[in-house]
């Protein structure tokens, strides 16, 4: 019969079906890091449990370390003591913990790829919502939160509810200027934010086939952010071949093995879904969120829309939140602060796009900027190619590995009303750090271009820096 | 641990109201920075409350007219963005027992389950029924009926919507899933002997 990714995986790692009708899943792959977990280790203990696969659970440290200053211990003391926890928790469980000095330290869902530990066809959990990223290998993953946490550890399992799968076929070419990053903001603003709720989206079609492992990491990454708890692409060629060599993928000749079972659990042809959508690709236009929610975006030379029709009051506080006016274009907001980063976007490529536009240029004089590289051997990679001194040499603070401004957990914070350019994945209200700062997502290149023109602008229109 | 079984809940509702309200705004990032969960309930809506006051306003958590409140009631996609499980710790310690609204985030909705608040849903029109008819009189009680699937406020019954399986979790008591995982634990270990990787390694 056939099936889908989804309901292969599903079958495989299924338990049993528990007595209230959810299904106790085998999660084969834990990620955890330092923010979601302290208490869910005090559960544990509290209740005189062990962590039963700590070979399965493997950590890292991301949203608090601070990217300029790392020397421990941390100059906050939250940090230090959060950090500490996670060591001792570590170390007292047997849970391998890639740590500051590893050189394999950084965002959990950019270090999970890279260390070949996202394959495939394994379930992966983490108490962090942008799991989904993991789902560009074929692997059905998901955030959970603490209790959870606490559950996985305890028993390698959670209960949870089936998913519908809605699959969404991206078919043509992106234009010069449009991204993988403009392409899930265009699906997330016609599905709507929590148009995926109970659905696991089915990224396919041949735009999707075309990209990169980096570039679907990034469509899968804000899954989340359209409501969808999973995100996956079946897995291919191109994803064989980037797990090839790596440290923790299979080596030599069960390689091959792992490949003939990676291409067995691929969604059949002939699978039936719960629902299908389709959306042309060579009609994207670069994307700018103008409001408070990762749907409100327009194409970058579209007017923003006025308060009415369905989503009045949405519309409404999100132009006073923002200042903004209805029937403006986007382009020409004038920026306080450039951050190229996060989960969704600090991989090599992303910082590779960024720098092309910011070659030979320099940010502007009003705007503070900043680079923040997913991962430390992101970092190091960078580095080897001389892009640091692309940004350096343009005004932008090249910085340490971790989470930094996305959700501003450490010093990298937004002040007052700043206005922020950034390659992140939420643009709440609050969410870089200060209550009344205000971001707006898009690519890594339009964040560059922003950077250097003081305001947003339309990348296709910039030429490569020199 | 005992099994708390959970049916009924009642006592005096609170209205938030507004569609997609992230997790980030229920609690910002900046009080993540713990090794534990105490006290969270104190930064409940803070960023939005402090905005509120800046403009001579009240939110509804900050409203002593709301005071004691056991049932939240919220619109739609409540509880979206993040996982953190700190924004249903905070609102379950604030003393909030139950949350009914239009729909709810998936990870909000499952971090609820996990702390025994069930979040049922209903329909638009009845949640502006509700909210409406609480901002006119604080005092009106309200109940949520797991049994039954009904919430009722001031004698009135609507019917409300739970998945089965989490309703079940609520009335059998199982909703703190693990030792129900833990239980026949040779079944997890033959489920990953099957696994193909974990084999390789």
């Amino acid at each position: 019969m056939s099936a889908t990714l989804l309901q292969k995986v599903w079958d495989a790692h299924t338990v049993r079906r528990l007595p209230n009708g959810q299904t106790q899943l085998f999660i084969g792959l834990h990620l955890i890091h330092e923010v979601t977990t302290p208490q869910a280790f005090d559960m544990l203990r509290a209740r005189g449990w062990t962590v039963r696969y700590p070979e399965r659970t493997i950590a890292t440290v991301d949203h608090i370390v601070p990217t300029q200053d790392q020397r421990r211990p941390f100059r906050d003391l939250m940090a230090e003591d959060m950090l500490s926890a996670l060591e001792r928790n570590c170390r007292g469980a047997g849970i391998r913990l890639f740590d500051l000095a590893s050189g394999a330290q950084g965002i959990v869902h950019v270090i999970g790829p890279e260390l070949g530990l996202t394959q495939p066809g394994v379930t992966i959990a983490c108490g962090d919502s942008h799991t989904s990223t993991h789902g560009a290998f074929g692997a059905v993953a998901f955030g959970i939160g603490t209790s959870q946490v606490r559950d996985v550890l305890a028993s390698q399992c959670i209960a949870i509810d089936t998913l519908k799968v809605r699959r969404i076929r991206v078919t043509g070419a992106l234009v010069r200027g449009v991204y993988a990053k403009d392409v899930i903001l265009e699906i997330i603003r016609r599905l709507g934010v929590n148009g995926g709720v109970g659905y696991a989206y089915e990224y396919a079609g041949d735009t999707v086939e075309r990209m990169t492992m980096d570039e679907r990491m990034t469509i899968c990454n804000m899954s989340i952010e359209g409501g969808a708890r999973v995100g996956y692409v079946n897995p291919d060629q191109v994803t064989f071949d980037y797990l090839r060599g790596r440290r923790f993928a299979p080596q030599g000749d069960t390689f091959d093995t792992a490949c003939t079972w990676w291409s067995s659990i691929a969604s059949d042809r002939d699978a039936s879904y719960d629902d299908e959508v389709s959306i042309d690709a060579s009609a994207i236009r670069p994307t700018v969120t103008w409001g408070i929610n990762p749907g409100q975006s327009v194409y970058v030379d579209e007017p923003l829309p006025a308060p009415t029709g369905g989503d009045r009051a949405g519309v409404g506080e999100a132009l006073e939140f923002m200042g903004f006016t209805a029937g403006r274009r986007i382009s020409g907001t004038r920026i306080d602060v450039a951050f190229v980063g996060s989960c969704t976007n600090a991989r090599l490529s992303d910082l590779r796009e960024a720098a092309r536009i910011v070659r030979g240029r320099h940010v502007a004089p009003h705007v503070r900027a900043l680079v923040v590289p997913g991962s430390q051997p992101v970092r190091l990679a960078a580095e080897r190619e001389g892009l640091d001194r692309v940004f350096i040499e343009a005004g932008f603070d090249w910085r340490g590995a971790g989470c930094s401004m996305c959700l501003a957990m450490n010093p990298d914070k937004l002040e007052g009303r700043e206005i922020c350019a950034s390659s992140s994945n939420r643009n709440f209200k609050g969410r870089q750090g200060s209550p009344t700062g205000r971001t707006l997502l898009m690519s890594p290149a339009m964040v560059a271009a922003a950077a250097v023109a003081g305001e947003i602008v339309d990348v296709r229109e910039m030429a490569d820096g020199d | 641990m005992g099994i708390e079984r959970i049916r009924q809940l009642a006592g005096r509702a609170l209205p938030v109201r507004g569609d997609n309200v992230d997790t980030d705004r229920i609690i910002p990032a900046r009080f993540l920075r713990s090794v534990t969960f105490e006290g969270l309930e104190d930064h409940l809506f803070e960023d939005d409350r402090r905005q509120l006051e800046a403009d001579g306003q009240c939110h509804p958590t900050a409203d002593p007219r709301y005071a004691g409140a056991s049932i939240l009631l919220v619109n739609a996609n409540f509880g979206c963005g993040s996982s953190r499980e700190h924004a249903p710790q905070a609102i379950r310690r604030s003393g909030i027992r139950a949350v009914a609204g239009q729909s709810f985030s998936e990870i909000f909705f499952g971090n609820s389950v996990a702390l025994g608040m069930p979040c049922v849903t209903l329909d638009p029109a009845t949640i502006e029924t509700l909210m409406s008819a609480v901002e006119s009189d604080p005092s009106l009680h309200a109940e949520i009926d797991l049994d039954a699937m009904t919430l009722t406020l001031a004698g009135t019954s609507y019917p409300v919507a739970l998945p089965p399986g989490s309703r079940e979790s609520f009335l059998d008591g199982s909703w703190d899933a693990t030792g129900l995982l833990l239980d026949r634990f040779e079944e997890v270990d033959a489920t990953a002997a099957r696994l193909p990787y974990l084999q390789w390694s």
